[in-house]
């Protein structure tokens, strides 16, 4: 048993979470040597309650392993552990990172930009509305959503990438294989099939209250930035907030009226410095990596095919930053009556439009 | 013993024959002008009489009555004079050819026999030709601008003295006759030239198609931008004048007296009046109305520089000139027409600040202030505006590395000229001459779209929030556009390019 497949062994009993394990890889040095320990080594562990340690000794045997791996394959759960390297890097740097996560669908491909959306699971239509909004703003310049595939806020983050085609990701405070909340079967199986579900817990583990709050530090840990749409004044979504600023990511957070106790958190996060949400392009301004995910997005939405080699020629250059009719046809070396045709076929084809003082740029 | 020689007056551009009839009794020796004449030609008498006796002939004295017919035609201006001397004269027997039946004499008498130019006189010469006159006696000085009239002898005398040598056949004057190179002037080194201007491709290619097309064009820029100076460079890339338009711009030239060099005018004029123009100044009026800016760039450019800070009331008087390319102007003592066929070129700031915009100023204007100064120019006043170009001012780091050749007036003429010479031919019979004056009917029968060029402008007016009227003047510039490009019929690129130069109807700017 190298250190994967002890780490793997170690997680499916259910028990033995990232810090347990951390205290079990410093006491042997390295985390393999439990699997070949005494039995009165481990029980002279004093960090691990006698349970666990039953546990330990009375399924440290292959066959448990095998029948592990067997059940993750049939339930088609891939894993991940800290050791692959296919475990992003987000996820290295912070706080108590999971040793291992099992993930249903496609996960996180490697330059996939992503924002978390977090809100209460009871939400006004105000909060729905707005995380739909910015689900679906989000998605079409191209940038994944993870949420908590909670009820309310959660939900409508997911249905708002996945009603566009986007790539979402359902972080769950349970096993990949419960579908919790029992009414999100149908969001399960298309985050599912537009992106993944990932957990830190093994399959099977029941949506205990005490995991949501644990698995709120994954959310913004593989996020850019968190997006709170509504909290209450002691809600989870705080706590994922928290989380993400001690990761030194960007928290926004959506205004909202100051009787609604279902704003009360997100005003409060507002008063103590987060971004104040009222525009997609507050994100964008704030994280310079979106910038360029947007303009390389726009570009790929650009059906160069269809255009004949002219037509490319310009859009590419205004792709790179807006351009006056004039500087577009020095660069491009073209004919001024040309570009000035070919600029109003392309804004009717809808891929460029005209500011003040003929300056175009792309939409 | 009676006479009767002819002259000529004006009325507006038209000249009316003068029958002067001057009879010689006897009597107590007094001289009585009779026939509605103005003060100038009653002042004549005291001219005549002095200029007769300092050119060495005697004044008879006797009673002198002189008739201008027809009596109910207002008479004036300084040129009958000569026909007065003329008159008195031959009725006092100093002439021998008595027959004047076919000529008539022009001119202003100055004190000591010498005859002054006058204004008017091409105007004057061109009527009394159509008038069946076979002759005519101008000043010395006039005879460049009159030289050039064929079918009429024109005879350029200096003095009174050397007239009455003439008409007793003792010195003979030949008939003056000049061939004006009408080409002339492009042959002249100009100072302008759009080669001048750096960058600013787009707002000189828009230039380009309002010179061939002969399309009002307004300009919209920041400070800076470069409006006035393209508009300046404007004359030197306009297509040349055909005689018959440079003889119709003379006349009104002569008239007010503009004429630089007293003879024929080859350039399109440019006018700019500055924006303090009044309306009568702008159109043309007076006690005898004077033609006004608008008929002074006939067949050339009336240039509005700073368009919203004319007087709006100034503006509305545009309207019907450029619509009708004539304006007819009524006083108590006349009714007049004079032509008014210009292209009209505008230029403005985007707000009373004049940065909205820009990308290196702020601007500071209110919105309301910002409605106010575009409300200026009415709607009206827009619907005669084929093309809208912004501009924006070039940065001198763009100037510094772009190395581009720029074009010359001399090359964009000449695309003009053959753009323009295609309309001419086009239009032949249809008393138009170029894109510009279509009519809605004729715009559908020379600029026919295919399907595809139907299915762009739709496409246009639903995406680009058109409005209907910009739907002509998109079809006429097209028009052009197709002609610069040497294209029979108008393909959709030509059309989209066209659709560039409607700024003022996007949203943004109302």
């Amino acid at each position: 048993m190298n250190n994967r497949e002890t780490l793997i062994w170690l997680n499916s009993l259910k028990c033995v979470g990232c810090i347990t394990a951390s205290k079990i890889e410093k006491y042997f040095g390295e985390i393999r040597f439990i699997w070949t320990a005494s039995a009165k080594e481990i029980q002279n562990m004093s960090f691990i309650n006698e349970k666990i340690k039953g546990l330990i000794i009375k399924n440290r045997n292959i066959e448990y392993y095998n029948r592990h791996i067997e059940k993750l394959k049939k339930l088609d759960i891939e894993v991940i552990t800290i050791y692959d390297k296919k475990y992003p890097d987000s996820l290295k740097n912070i706080y108590a990172p999971p040793k291992v996560l099992y993930i249903k669908g496609e996960f996180l491909k490697e330059n996939e930009k992503s924002i978390a959306i977090v809100g209460a699971r009871k939400a006004t239509a105000y909060g729905r509305w707005a995380s739909e909004k910015f689900a679906t703003e989000l998605t079409q310049i191209g940038i994944s959503v993870i949420s908590g595939m909670a009820k309310g806020i959660d939900t409508k983050a997911h249905w708002g990438a996945i009603n566009n085609n986007g790539r979402t990701h359902g972080i769950l405070g349970c096993g990949v294989d419960v579908i919790y909340p029992k009414s999100n079967r149908e969001l399960y199986n298309k985050i599912y099939n537009n992106g993944s579900i990932v957990s830190e817990f093994p399959p099977g583990t029941q949506p205990l209250s005490q995991n949501f709050p644990q698995r709120n530090r994954i959310i913004s840990g593989l996020s850019l930035g968190v997006i709170v749409i509504e909290a209450g004044e002691k809600s989870g979504s705080l706590i994922t907030a928290h989380h993400g600023l001690d990761q030194g990511k960007d928290v926004f957070a959506l205004p909202g009226n100051i009787n609604s106790i279902y704003s009360r958190g997100t005003n409060l996060l507002i008063k103590d410095g987060a971004r104040v949400l009222m525009d997609i392009n507050d994100i964008l301004d704030e994280i310079v990596e979106l910038k360029e995910i947007k303009n390389n997005n726009i570009e790929k939405n650009i059906k160069y095919e269809d255009l004949s080699e002219e037509e490319s020629i310009i859009i590419k250059k205004i792709v790179e930053k807006p351009a006056h009719c004039d500087m577009i046809a020095y660069e491009c070396g073209l004919n001024i009556s040309k570009v000035n045709s070919i600029l109003t076929i392309l804004e009717m084809k809808g891929y460029i439009k005209q500011l003040p003082g003929k300056i175009f740029t792309v939409c | 013993m009676l006479s009767k020689v002819k002259t000529c007056v004006l009325q507006g551009l038209d000249g009316y024959i003068v029958d002067v009839e001057t009879d010689i009794s006897n009597g107590l020796p007094c001289m009585n002008l009779v026939g509605l004449a103005d003060i100038s030609i009653k002042e004549s008498k005291e001219r005549v009489r002095t200029a007769i006796k300092n050119s060495g002939f005697d004044f008879p004295l006797s009673r002198i009555t002189i008739n201008l017919a027809p009596a109910n035609l207002k008479k004036e201006g300084s040129q009958l004079d000569l026909a007065i001397a003329v008159g008195i004269l031959s009725a006092n027997d100093k002439i021998k050819e008595q027959n004047f039946d076919k000529t008539a004499f022009i001119g202003e008498l100055s004190l000591d026999g010498n005859i002054n130019r006058i204004e008017g006189a091409l105007p004057i010469v061109i009527s009394l030709k159509e008038l069946e006159i076979e002759r005519v006696i101008i000043p010395f000085e006039n005879k460049d601008e009159c030289g050039i009239i064929e079918g009429v002898e024109v005879i350029p005398v200096k003095s009174l003295e050397e007239l009455i040598l003439y008409l007793n056949n003792d010195f003979e004057i030949i008939p003056y006759q000049i061939d004006i190179n009408i080409n002339e002037a492009s042959i002249k080194e100009n100072l302008k030239d759009f080669s001048d201007i750096k960058g600013q491709h787009s707002l000189k290619r828009a230039m380009e198609v309002a010179a061939a097309g002969g399309h009002n064009i307004l300009i919209i820029g920041p400070p800076g931008s470069g409006k006035t100076m393209v508009a300046r460079r404007l004359p030197t890339i306009l297509p040349s004048l055909s005689f018959n338009e440079s003889l119709e711009i003379t006349k009104i030239y002569s008239i007010v007296g503009l004429l630089e060099d007293n003879s024929l005018i080859k350039k399109r004029p440019f006018r700019s009046p500055h924006h303090t123009v009044s309306s009568a100044s702008l159109v043309g009026g007076g006690r005898k109305p004077k033609p006004g800016e608008v008929s002074l760039s006939h067949y050339g450019v009336l240039f509005l520089d700073e368009l919203p800070e004319f007087k709006k009331q100034v503006l509305e008087v545009l309207r019907q000139p450029m619509e009708d390319g004539h304006v007819t102007i009524s006083r108590v003592n006349a009714s007049l027409s004079y032509p008014s066929d210009f292209m009209l070129v505008a230029s403005m700031n985007p707000c009373p600040c004049g940065y909205l915009g820009d990308a290196t100023h702020e601007c500071t204007c209110s919105q309301g202030s910002i409605d106010r100064y575009l409300g200026k120019v009415s709607g009206p006043l827009l619907d005669r505006m084929d093309i809208h170009i912004e501009v924006t001012p070039v940065k001198y780091e763009d100037l510094q590395s772009k190395n581009i050749k720029e074009e010359t007036s001399k090359v964009i003429k000449e695309r003009v000229e053959s753009a323009r010479k295609k309309q001419i031919d086009r239009y032949k019979g249809k008393h138009i001459y170029s894109n510009s004056k279509l009519s809605p009917k004729l715009i559908k029968k020379y600029c026919d779209i295919n399907k595809e060029g139907q299915d762009l402008l739709e496409n246009a007016f639903k995406t680009l929030n058109f409005s209907a009227r910009a739907y002509n003047k998109i079809l006429k510039v097209a028009r052009t556009i197709a002609d610069l490009d040497n294209k029979e019929f108008i393909e959709s690129h030509h059309l989209a390019e066209a659709i560039q130069y409607r700024s003022l109807d996007r949203k943004f700017w109302r």
